[in-house]
């Protein structure tokens, strides 16, 4: 099913209703959450509310001087005789891609997992112009196969059961239907193999960017990342221009909460530290480095300074897991590759408020997502910037505006508050034995009421309202 | 104009900054290195709670019996490392070392079960092997065979990562890759079931060197 074919709201319905899907989404983030919280406690790492703090001052730093920083990291990956190549948008990181692939004579590309590859669609292109891009981290093999994107930006499919992967692998591999994990992995493991040995070209990611250093680093569990920047004979890493950090030094409070907040972690398995091609006396590496920057609408976020530190984002996926409207609606009811509360506010500002103007109108506003993320981006505030632009670009209509401009009006006058107040009371329904009101009926089933009451009960009215309780208390003393 | 030039050109004005325009001072910040007693005795407690395994070899010929144990007549892959060579490693049955070129290293690699290396050094705190890419220290003799052995020399056992970027400032200066290794390969992609080696080695084995 691909989402975008049918509506937000009943792809939504279509999720909620999946008692499987919810289940999956639930105990997947749950789990996240727990080994997340164990990471980061007191016990285990004292200093974390000052590392979230200092990531902070970093990626401010960095971001508030991307230039400087984006000519030294040029500098430094050609002084490592690599090259950094600058991309405006999907098409010319596609169409470099495509060139080196061409004038190198490559066919097979393997590629490690990577949110910004996933953001430029590069495979379909890339396959149109039969090469062969293959997806290696075990989630994202998966999920290619099944011509689906990633559910999770740390957990890619964590949507899919064993049942469908045993259908994804044989219906694509020819291989003998396989319900064990442990058996699937090792089928994977070994297609994926011979793909590493045999491919010209590998494309990673890049957590970070260190821009004095010229290098990338790439943190993985599985080892097909180091795979795909260490067998083929060209690495291309692919990163957003705000992924740059300004030293090595600045890895000590990244990596120490990049792992812990994604997967609870203190180290993952795999940290790669990589800078320009192999050297004269290196024994094995890749002949050729490429650093693929994209802008991709980044540029567009900074010029206002309330909503740059979106671009702080060391999409550790803590966020989503915290997110109540993401544990409901999943990942694949978010337009775009970035789900969850990161999603809704980077989605509307790289793609313009008018594109899907509902998406910062999804969150309770509750703080969770700001509570947890290592570099402390003020997500509900940006969503209240966000929502202010929606509003005042007139996408919400004139009826919505109306009833809140009604609304303020009410709010701003006590008398005409607690006349309503009294009228909505006397048309209440009052339930017997005091049972909750599951629908209601004239005049008050107004359009956005009855909305509300279709997924939730209201609770009976009190038999006396707050304000004149409070009267008749101040009148008893 | 080029993509770099319209890039750098948008961000300037954005920031308001002219190009070639200096920067504000950085974020200062210490890294503190924690005072760990016995280095050695927690390296190993975290390397085994990754799952890893590990083992004490108290002179050379200890490394050898550990090693020859782990090998087990099956067929392997050592790294050109002096370490590899005191201990005697190097001539055992079954293990090949020194080809002759890239070619034959790596398919030596991807057929073999066992990579035997060193690694230059390894962080007690996080259980976490440091390997640079360099003639003794090959990429893919930790990556491509099933198991991977280290001989980890005790005193190259650091506290942490603060230690490790204080001694080495510029990773880059040194080699074109360090790689962290915190326990085996392992994946949770399917139902969150943990599964060890996927792609990389899904057992790793750390002998530590405690005379050296």
């Amino acid at each position: 099913m691909n989402p975008s074919d049918i509506p937000p709201d009943a792809a939504i319905h279509e999720t909620l209703g999946d008692p499987r899907l919810q289940t999956a989404i639930y105990t997947a983030t749950q789990r996240l959450i727990d080994h997340r919280k164990k990471a980061v406690a007191a016990d285990a790492l004292p200093a974390y509310q000052d590392l979230r703090a200092l990531a902070h001052r970093i990626k401010r730093h960095t971001i508030e001087h991307l230039d400087y920083y984006l000519e030294l990291v040029e500098s430094q990956v050609a002084a490592r005789g690599g090259k950094v190549v600058f991309c405006e948008d999907a098409n010319e990181v596609a169409d470099f891609v495509l060139n080196l692939a061409k004038e190198k004579g490559e066919r097979l590309i393997v590629k490690s997992k990577s949110m910004t590859t996933e953001e430029v669609h590069l495979n379909d292109r890339l396959e149109s112009h039969q090469l062969e891009a293959v997806e290696t981290d075990l989630g994202e093999y998966l999920l290619q196969l099944a011509h689906q994107r990633p559910y999770h930006i740390v957990a890619p499919a964590l949507h899919m059961t064993r049942y469908d992967v045993a259908d994804v692998l044989t219906k694509n591999l020819g291989v003998e239907r396989e319900v064990e994990p442990e058996k699937q992995t090792k089928i994977a493991r070994a297609t994926l193999r011979e793909k590493f040995l045999e491919a010209g070209i590998g494309i990673t990611g890049a957590n970070f960017v260190v821009a004095g250093s010229g290098a990338v680093v790439v943190v993985e569990n599985e080892g097909n990342a180091r795979l795909s920047s260490s067998a083929p004979r060209i690495h291309i890493a692919i990163a957003g221009i705000e992924k740059l950090i300004p030293s090595a030094k600045d890895l000590a409070v990244f990596l120490k909460l990049l792992g812990r907040s994604a997967t609870g972690q203190p180290l993952t398995v795999y940290t790669s530290f990589l800078s320009g091609p192999r050297r004269e006396n290196e024994p094995d590496g890749p002949k050729e480095f490429y650093l693929v920057l994209l802008d991709g609408g980044r540029t567009k976020l900074l010029a206002d300074p309330g909503k740059r530190e979106s671009l702080f984002c060391i999409r550790c996926g803590a966020c989503l897991n915290h997110c109540p409207v993401y544990r409901k609606i999943g990942g694949h009811n978010y337009p775009w590759v970035y789900s969850g509360p990161i999603g809704a506010i980077i989605t509307p500002q790289f793609h313009g408020i008018g594109k899907d103007p509902w998406l910062p109108f999804a969150s309770s506003l509750c703080g969770a997502c700001a509570e947890v993320c290592p570099v402390k981006i003020d997500i509900p505030k940006v969503l209240l910037k966000l929502r202010f632009e929606v509003t005042a670009s007139g996408a919400k209509g004139p009826g919505e505006r109306k009833a809140f401009s009604l609304w303020a009006a009410i709010m701003a006058r006590p008398k005409l508050f607690s006349l309503f107040g009294a009228i909505a009371a006397h048309f209440a329904p009052r339930p017997k034995n005091g049972a909750w009101i599951r629908k209601l009926s004239w005049p008050m089933n107004l359009a956005p009421l009855a909305a509300w009451l279709s997924q939730r009960d209201l609770p009976p009215p009190a038999a006396q309202s707050f304000r004149s309780q409070w009267k008749s208390r101040k009148a008893a003393r | 104009m080029s993509a770099r030039d319209n890039i750098l050109g948008r961000i300037r004005t954005a920031l308001g900054r002219m190009p070639g325009e200096g920067i504000a001072p950085r974020p200062s910040f210490d890294l503190q290195i924690p005072s760990l007693p016995d280095r050695t005795a927690l390296f190993c407690e975290r390397f085994e709670a990754l799952a890893g395994k590990p083992h004490l070899a108290a002179d050379p010929s200890a490394a050898l019996e550990t090693v020859k144990a782990i090998c087990n007549g099956r067929s392997a892959v050592a790294a050109d490392h002096p370490l590899l060579a005191e201990t005697g490693i190097l001539n055992l049955e079954g293990v090949e070392h020194s080809f002759p070129d890239a070619a034959a290293q790596r398919e030596a690699c991807a057929l073999c079960d066992i990579g035997i290396s060193s690694a230059t050094y390894s962080l007690a705190d996080t259980g976490t092997m440091v390997m640079f890419a360099k003639p003794s220290e090959p990429r893919l003799v930790s990556l491509l065979p099933p198991i991977h052995v280290a001989l980890i020399p005790a005193s190259s056992i650091l506290a942490g990562l603060e230690d490790l970027l204080t001694r080495v400032a510029d990773p880059a200066a040194y080699s074109s890759s360090m790689v962290l290794i915190t326990g085996p390969s392992r994946t949770a992609d399917i139902e969150q079931i943990l599964i060890r080696g996927v792609h990389g080695p899904g057992e790793v084995h750390a002998v530590v060197l405690t005379y050296c």
